[in-house]
């Protein structure tokens, strides 16, 4: 009888321990997600303008091996003639150190709005693209990569 | 040294849309890493970088430390005379290199 309780203290001791440890683990790792950054950001690009899904495409690798150096191409639907045209193009990630992947300045002398570059992920993440169009519109995709080894994060 | 690399088609038709790929040499130190002894490595990156057709700016793009190193561009332009095409980076410490390639329009 007297054992029985014995346990069963231990095991609320135990539990108890555990559940306090398991909050402190959380609340000490620091969040690298940096949400209001990337809101902030974006805000700066578009101002109040509303962001609509559609008329980017985003093409990146799914799985990243190697987070140094990722390919990235962004390709907007624009006939890209003198009055309908992309104005710019503006890449963002969630889980960088920054949220600013690169902006790009383009015109009706481009004739085709489709940019490449490579570029670091830090996590596993979501990209987000965000095109300005001539009318003053903003369209936007997103993709989701796994990343297998970081970029950013290893010392020298 | 900070080597450009650049390659656009010699000869392309007028009104073609081609494509224009760029590649320079540069750590694009993030800013973001310590050394062993704790120190923070000093952000060295490109910054900026566009194209003139002819002394036209027709592309130009803002970079920030998630671009990898050594920055590869490629974008599209239409062809509409020959001349030559310059290109211009600028970066932290007084880093700029400029480079330029000719194209025949036919």
């Amino acid at each position: 009888m007297s054992e029985r309780k014995r346990g069963a203290t231990r095991r609320a001791v135990l539990i108890g321990g555990l559940a306090g440890g398991l909050a402190a683990t959380i609340k000490v790792v620091p969040a690298r997600a940096t949400p209001e950054q990337l809101h902030a950001a974006i805000r700066n690009v578009v101002g109040a303008a509303q962001v609509r899904k559609g008329r980017v495409e985003l093409i990146v690798p799914p799985l990243v091996e190697n987070g140094n150096a990722v390919s990235l191409v962004v390709a907007v639907d624009s006939p890209m003639t003198a009055t309908d045209y992309v104005k710019s193009i503006h890449v963002f990630n969630e889980k960088n150190p920054q949220p600013n992947v690169i902006g790009v300045h383009l015109g009706p002398r481009a004739g085709k709005a489709r940019i490449s570059t490579r570029f670091r992920l830090a996590d596993t993440q979501t990209v987000t693209a965000i095109a300005e169009l001539s009318d003053g519109t903003f369209w936007s995709a997103t993709a989701d990569l796994i990343v297998t080894m970081a970029a950013c994060v290893e010392g020298l | 040294m900070a080597r450009p690399l650049i390659n656009v088609p010699a000869k392309v038709k007028r009104g073609q849309v081609f494509e224009i790929k760029t590649l320079i040499s540069h750590i694009m130190e993030t800013g973001f890493r310590f050394t062993t002894t704790g120190g923070r490595i000093p952000r060295d990156i490109v910054t900026s970088f566009s194209c003139r057709y002819n002394g036209e700016e027709i592309f130009r793009a803002d970079l920030y430390p998630a671009i990898a190193a050594n920055p590869f561009i490629a974008f599209f332009t239409v062809a509409t005379e020959s001349g030559t095409l310059e290109f211009n980076w600028i970066g932290d410490n007084g880093f700029a290199e400029t480079a330029s390639a000719k194209i025949t329009v036919e």
